[in-house]
């Protein structure tokens, strides 16, 4: 399969790599949300923090990806768009738009779809968080430990 | 814009000489007249361009049967292995089958799980046509022994197809064995040879094989053209044909010969016969090297399959906590392929490894690099450094590796669906 070249460069050069602290040291802060996402249809897993101001804007957002490179472009083409938004503005932002950005062929759709659950799952935890109203239940963290 | 999957400056390392290899300039060489001006049909038997044809085939049959050790006679020429795995295995079962077409109960046969498609899938529509079939789990290290087929035997049993080298892995079964064992049952024993014949030293008698499939593009030949090897003798083997007309190739696979292709193909077996045993050397050195290094510098690198029990020129390696498809990306200067899940398709990771037992984990973090007769040893230098800079890479991205580094056993975790 041929990648787009933006692909290829948020491959080589991914924007917000990392996270906000060690997953015991994130998840006790009530200004951060953490969505981890897995594909069904692959096995692969994208991980997004957002740090979200007191007024709901998306000050920072840090992303770690296992996944091809079309998963790890969208999840880094998402922190990109989200930085700097409010949370329910961040939530308009569609797989599709990811898909169009990137020329992505068909088979890697679920990729961006990854990335859009991610957002989601960031934000529905940052809120349950911070005690804001509950986003659509759309999506839950799906990681579990056995 | 797209652009190809390679870079601009120079050609990519070629690391995937299991999917096919390059065509020897020799053997282009020998089938360029074949075109041109020894044209003719091998079956016009009353002129030289019939006669010429027919000698450009029966020179490449005696190359081919030498290779495995065989007579020119019970070598058929076909368009690869696929074909000539079908021929095997759905031609003996017709003619071995213990009921008639249309009823149940025609016989059972005996084949591996992680075997090619080209064997599983002629077995899956016997199957709907009345046969029964046994696909033996693979151990972990992916060697299929005697014991093993032993075991499967049933007193119906037609046909065992074991496969001689794995494809994916390079695993080798323990083929001499299971032809033994074949033979003292009186049950037909195939071998899809594919990645073996060429690599190591064949001989079909004192291996006791019934029939062997074998392909030339795998060993620097041409794609399109390949052979089977029939017995003729102890026991007698017979087919029945899949494609009816003239009778062609002793009437199992009719059809005016592939000429250039055939001559091509005899070629590369003769290439291939003159050189395996100093190129074998030199592959197993190549292959061991890269191994060794990769598993210096890179913690948590896994080779699959045996140890041992392997060809010297194909190496699956699973590098933790990194997806096959983005370190093939990661490494584009080098031709390979992976079995995740995100590179096929079917986005199913590799059935081969899955059927080792290998976790989905590992199985989605693997390469399959595989060397072949031009494959330098800067080369492998070249390789090993971008393998590891792309899996260094990547793992600075990976929530997994992470999570290994906080001490998670991730053999532990469920991922589950959203
Ligand atoms: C083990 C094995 N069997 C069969 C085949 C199919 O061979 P061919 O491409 O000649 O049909 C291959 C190659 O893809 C193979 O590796
Ligand atoms: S995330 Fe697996 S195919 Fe893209």
């Amino acid at each position: 399969m041929a990648y787009s070249t933006k692909v290829i460069d948020h491959y080589e050069n991914p924007r917000n790599v990392g996270a906000f602290g060690t997953s015991k040291e994130v998840a006790a802060r009530r200004d951060i949300g953490i969505g981890i996402v897995g594909a069904p249809e692959c096995g692969d897993v994208m991980q997004l923090q957002i740090k979200v101001s007191e007024q709901g804007i998306i000050e920072d957002a840090k992303f770690k990806c296992f996944g091809c490179g079309s998963a790890i472009a969208s999840s880094s083409l998402a922190t990109e768009w989200i930085k700097g938004k409010t949370v329910d503005e961040a939530l308009t932002i569609r797989n599709t738009q990811i898909v169009e950005e990137l020329s992505l062929p068909p088979v890697k759709i679920h990729c961006s779809v990854l990335a859009e659950d991610s957002i989601r799952s960031a934000i529905e935890d940052w809120k349950k968080k911070s005690g804001a109203s509950p986003a659509s239940p759309s999506t839950t963290p799906v990681t579990q430990h056995a | 814009m797209i652009l190809p999957n390679s870079p601009t400056s120079k050609n990519p390392i070629y690391l995937d000489h299991a999917a096919t290899t390059r065509c020897d300039p020799k053997v282009v060489e020998a089938m360029l007249p074949y075109f041109t001006e020894r044209f003719g049909n091998a079956g016009s038997r009353n002129h030289q361009f019939g006669w010429q044809a027919e000698d450009g085939i029966e020179i490449a049959r005696e190359h081919a049967a030498k290779l495995i050790g065989a007579q020119p006679k019970e070598v058929i020429f076909t368009s690869g292995s696929t074909e000539s795995n079908n021929l095997a295995i759905k031609g003996a079962a017709e003619i071995y089958a213990r009921a008639a077409a249309g009823q149940t109960g025609r016989g059972h046969i005996v084949t591996a799980a992680h075997e090619h498609k080209a064997v599983l899938d002629p077995i899956r529509r016997l199957m709907r046509e009345g046969f029964d079939a046994t696909f033996i789990q693979p151990p972990p290290d992916g060697v299929i022994t005697a014991e093993m087929v032993k075991a499967a035997l049933r007193p119906d049993t037609i046909l065992v197809s074991i496969m001689w080298a794995n494809n994916e892995l390079g695993t080798i079964n323990e083929v001499p064995q299971i032809g033994r064992l074949c033979h003292e049952k009186e049950v037909i024993f195939h071998t899809d040879a594919t990645q073996w014949v060429g690599k190591m030293p064949t001989n079909v008698e004192t291996d006791q094989i019934d029939l062997l499939s074998w392909s030339g593009h795998k060993i620097y030949g041409p794609k399109g053209v390949g052979a089977l090897y029939v017995r003729r003798r102890k026991p007698r083997v017979r087919l029945e044909a899949l494609q009816d007309g003239g009778g062609q190739e002793r009437g199992m696979r009719s059809g005016t010969q592939n000429v250039s292709g055939i001559v091509g193909f005899g070629k590369a077996c003769e290439l291939c016969f003159n050189e395996m045993e100093s190129e074998g050397k030199r592959l197993l050195a190549m292959r061991n090297r890269l191994e060794t290094e990769l598993k210096k510098r890179i913690e948590v690198t896994v080779v699959n399959g045996h140890e041992t029990k392997r060809l010297p020129n194909i190496s699956n390696i699973s590098f933790g906590f990194v997806e096959g498809e983005s370190l093939m990306m990661g490494v584009r200067e080098i031709a390979c392929s992976s079995g995740s899940a995100c590179t096929s398709a079917s986005l199913e990771p590799s059935y081969v490894l899955k059927s080792l037992g290998i976790g989905d984990d590992l199985a989605h973090s693997s390469l399959r690099l595989s060397l072949g007769r031009w494959t330098t040893d800067a080369e492998i230098d070249s390789a090993i450094e971008m393998i590891e800079t792309a899996v260094n890479h990547l793992r600075r991205l990976s929530p997994l590796y992470d999570l290994h580094k906080e001490g998670v056993d991730l053999s532990k975790i469920v991922w589950q669906a959203h």
